[in-house]
Parts: structure tokens; sequence; C-alpha cells
């Protein structure tokens, strides 16, 4: 009886967690599907009472918003290849090697892993426009690196722990040396965390809004969240809802398809690092 | 890190092999370090620098030395204490429901024997998601003409403006922040759940106790560092918000934070000297709030995550 209670609990937990997490996706989905005038005369019922894939078209031939997606593509690849080669050497080192100044190292990336992005953007903004780095792709890469490096390095730091090191050991009594035993060894052993970090790094350089819109004016480097907080159709007092939702609904699609490919590396990312006390 | 010498020899003195060992670690380090540093330890001292000038951006050449005088600006601003005051609402209001409903999604995710892989997709969804796009969600889902919320809610009118109000729209930016990072506090507190053991729980069960009596005097004891590191994350993650106010409010309705002030100083005014106060002032409060929770759950964070 009180089991059986119990898991209907858990079942209705489990419906509800469900709801929670997919009823705003399935919301702006629909909201995509919507044509132009239905929302632009006001449509508060849930699905569109005609569907259209206008919306997208639309968006496809917006040249800013193509540009948009190219910049945030490029610009969160490269932040997350140099991320993750820079953490993999850091994270071997405290994993493995005797040092001092591990625990400095360490308690640097904390502090930046909860350092107010926003203090950032006045002096960055004033450096960038004198360095030239101002609307350029490096001149996101950087902040970008620097902001996912924490992550992961704990990330990758918490997987080296578990890698079979007598196996380094036992390559370096055949005559390896160090950096032999790092590079033939441990690296094949450490591509599953590698791959996890670079995923969750991805995300945060994909998600990022606050360097976007403050260290852009232009195409140039501007990536998509800031492209879409910008995005107004023709009438500037009334904003293409249905449009803009299509547009949501594309960036999108990359998140979701990393979660259904990768969703155990990336759960066993985000808690691997965090909290076994 | 408890197994730090495991793998090598305790040694007496500093040998040749410990010696280079040290400078390979530092080579392998010191880029990561120097990436970080830069772009976060000189521009805050950058912004101390700039804060104690009159500086525009459009008007480099007509800088100033003011002092203090920025910080004495800010403080005793009644704007700046009111985006404070909302910040730490935000703050403290996201924090405390998402662990409620995060400590129950991952309750759910710990017992749940099946559709494992559906439930565990669905919850990185919302984590994976842009901010700005749950932003957007949310706004149109309040929105006044084309919102489903009113006509859901019973008690509502069809034509109350979410966005008309203080309360509401803050409501409105609330719900956002909360449904997307509900997840990242789940994840972390099922991190935690999986390190009670089940013997114990199970024991207690044996002993008589409830279900409510085991979640209080065994389970959450037991994962105490879990929910002390998931609140301290979210609770500085929290206080950073800016996303989901520019987006769905744009700071009307007094729905204002801290940061969207530092931001709309120097981005759309130019103020860099002031808005540098603001940045300071901005690193100081969140450098505030860490030490303070740190010290309220007396625990060494470091350890919490088995490194130091």
């Amino acid at each position: 009886m009180k089991r059986a209670r119990v898991n209907a609990g858990i079942l209705i937990g489990a419906a509800l967690l469900l709801i929670w997490c997919l009823l705003p996706i399935v919301w702006i989905a629909s909201l995509s599907f919507k044509p132009v005038e239905e929302t632009a005369t006001g449509s508060p019922q849930f699905l569109p009472k005609t569907w259209t894939w206008d919306n997208f078209s639309s968006v496809f031939q917006n040249d800013d918003f193509q540009r948009a997606l190219i910049n945030s593509f490029g610009i969160s690849i490269i932040a997350t290849v140099l991320s993750v080669a820079l953490a993999t050497l850091c994270a071997y080192a405290i994993a493995r090697l005797q040092f001092r100044g591990k625990r400095l190292v360490l308690t640097i990336a904390l502090a930046i892993a909860m350092f107010p992005v926003v203090s950032l953007i006045g002096p960055l903004f004033d450096l960038w426009r004198t360095l030239g780095l101002f609307d350029t792709w490096p001149g996101l890469v950087i902040p970008y690196m620097s902001f996912t490096l924490p992550l992961a390095i704990w990330t990758l730091t918490a997987f080296f722990r578990e890698i079979p090191w007598e196996m380094e050991q036992a390559a370096q009594v055949d005559g390896a040396t160090s950096w032999q035993a790092f590079r033939k060894v441990i690296v094949p052993l450490a591509a599953p965390g590698v791959f996890t970090a670079a995923i969750l790094t991805f995300f945060f350089a994909w998600n990022d809004f606050v360097f976007g819109i403050s260290l852009t004016s232009t195409t140039n480097a501007r990536p998509v969240p800031a492209q879409l907080a910008f995005f107004v159709g023709p009438d500037q007092f009334n904003p293409p809802v249905s449009t803009l939702a299509a547009a949501a609904v594309m960036v999108t699609i990359p998140v979701i398809i990393i979660v259904l490919l990768f969703q155990r590396k990336i759960v066993a990312g985000l808690t691997a690092g965090a909290v076994k006390g | 890190m408890s197994t730090e010498t495991a793998g090598a020899p305790p040694r007496a003195r500093v040998t040749d092999r410990s010696r280079s060992e040290e400078r390979l670690a530092w080579r392998l380090v010191a880029p990561a370090v120097v990436v970080m540093l830069a772009v976060t330890a000189y521009p805050i001292l950058r912004a101390l620098y700039l804060s104690l000038f009159q500086y525009r951006a459009t008007a480099p050449d007509d800088r100033e030395f003011l002092g203090i005088d920025n910080y004495v600006t800010v403080l005793t601003d009644p704007l700046w204490w009111r985006d404070v005051w909302n910040t730490v609402l935000i703050m403290v209001v996201t924090v405390g429901v998402e662990l409620v409903i995060g400590f129950a999604f991952a309750y759910v995710m710990w017992k749940i024997i099946f559709a494992r892989g559906l439930i565990r997709t669905s919850i990185l969804i919302p984590y994976g998601i842009i901010t700005v796009v749950s932003a957007f969600a949310w706004q149109f889902a309040f929105s006044l003409n084309n919102g489903f919320v009113n006509g859901w809610l019973p008690f509502m009118d069809s034509d109350f403006n979410w966005f008309g109000q203080h309360w509401s729209a803050m409501t409105a930016i609330m719900v956002s922040e909360i449904w997307k990072t509900t997840p990242f506090m789940a994840l972390l507190l099922l991190a935690g759940l999986s390190q009670v053991s089940g013997d114990m729980v199970e024991a207690a069960q044996v002993d008589g106790a409830s279900w409510w009596q085991r979640l209080y005097k065994v389970i959450l004891p037991n994962m105490r560092a879990a929910i002390m590191v998931a609140v301290l994350f979210r609770a500085l993650d929290a206080f950073r918000i800016f996303d989901n106010i520019y987006v769905m409010t744009r700071g009307a309705q007094n729905t204002e934070s801290v940061s969207f002030l530092t931001y709309r100083q120097v981005i759309e005014q130019f103020e860099l000297g002031l808005g540098s106060a603001l940045s300071v002032l901005l690193f100081l409060s969140v450098l505030l709030i860490a030490f303070v929770l740190v010290k309220l759950f007396r625990v060494d964070l470091a350890a919490a995550r088995r490194e130091s």
C-alpha cells in the first residue's frame, strides 16, 4: 500500500518535471508556426489557428541573422577548442603533478567562475577599442575562453583523477618522458572527459549575451543572442512575435541535438567536478 | 586533494626530478592562468583606476580626476539602493524556489526506475537553452496580446498586463530565471543525493522513521555539501541577473538589477568613470555575498570539490 503511494508520487513528480521542462519549448515552437498577421492582431490561444512555415523562411532570408549564426558558430567553436586545450594541460598538472601554487590556481579558477561579468564590460569596452579588438571575433573568443576555463578545468580534473595512472608510470619506466607519457598514454584515456568539457564550454559560449551586446556594434561579430535582442521587424513598435519565435526555435535546435546525443556525458560532466564532499 | 601524494613517494628534500616536475607543472598551468587573469584581473584594476575619474567615452580628452566622488554619487543615489534591493530580492526568491523545486526534481530522478534517459534529456533542455530565448518565450507567454498565461490562470483577468506593474513584471522575470536554472540546481543536488547511502535510509525506515523524518534526519544532512555548493553557485549567478531583464523589461517598472544599471551607464551612456565605480561596487557586492555564504555554511568550498 505505502509503496504504491510513494511510486504514485514519483510518477506525478516525473510528469510535472516533463511538463515543466517541455511546455515553454512547445509554446515557443507553436508560436513560431503562427502567421505574422495572427500575432499582430493578438492571438492568446496556445496553438496557431492556421499553421505556416513562413516565419522560418523569412528568418532564413534575413542576412543579419545568417551572419549572426555564422558568428556564433565560429566564435563558440574556436573558443571551445582553445579553452579545452588549455584546460586539459592545466587539469593534467593539477590532477597529476606535485607543485607549489596548486591551491592558488584552483582558487583563481573558482574566483573567476563567480566573477560578475558585467563589471568587466566597461574596462574591456575601452581596452578593446584601443587594441582594435572591438567588434571582432577574437574580441569575443578571448573573454569566452577566460570564463569557460574554470568549468573546463574542474570537469577535467575530476575526470583525470579517475584515470588509471599506473599506465603512465609504466610508460615512464619503459623510457618515456613525462611529456610523452602525457601525450601517448593519457590523452586517449582522457578523451571522453575532454569531450564533455567541450560540450559544457560550447553551451556557455553559445549562451553568452553580456559580452555579445557590449563588445560588438555591427554584424561583423554580433552573436545570435544579441542579434535576437536587436531583432526588430519593419514596424518598430510592433515586433514580429512569431518571426522572433522562429529565430528562437532555430537557435535552440543545436542545443536540443547536442542534448539528445550526449545526455549521459553532460550529466556526468556537470556532476563530476561538483560535489563529492 | 586527499590523494595528493598517491603514486609519488614522500620526499625529504628537493630532488632534480621534483624540480623538473614543478617546472613542467607551471608550464602546463601558465597559459590557462594567464588567459583567466588577462580578462579579469587587469580590467578590474583598470576599472578601479577609471572609477576615480570623470570620464566619458565620447569625450576622452575631458578626463578629470575626481577621487572618490563617483562612489559618493552612486552610494547616495536612491537608484543604486533600489536596484540593489531588486537584485537581492530576485536572488533570494529564485534560489529559494529553485532549491525546493530542484530538490523535488532531483529526488524524482534519483528514485525513478524507468524513462531515466527521457527525464534527463528533458531536464537538460532548459539548462542548455539560451537565456535570451527563455526570456522571449516567457515574455510572449505573459504578454497581453499573445500570451496564454492570462487565459490559463483562472483567477487572472484576460486583460491583465503583467509588464505594467512592478510586482507582476518582477514575477515574470523570476519565472523565466527559475525555469532556466532549476535543472542546474537539480543536477547538482542529484549528485549529492547519489552520495547518500541507501543502507542508511533503509535502516532508518526499518527503525520506523517516517518519510519526512528520513528526509530531514538522514538524507538532507548527508548531502549538506552538495546543497551548499549549489546554493552558493546559484546565488552568485542570480545576483548577476542581466539577460532576462534586458529582454523582458529593459528595466521598466523599476525592475532594474545592479548589472543592468552598470551596463546602462557604461554602454548606453558612455559614462566610463561612473560606470567603473558601479563595476567595482558590483564586484565588491559579489565578493561580500560569497564571503558571507562561505562563512555562513562554514564549508571549505575547495574541500567540497575535493580540490585543495
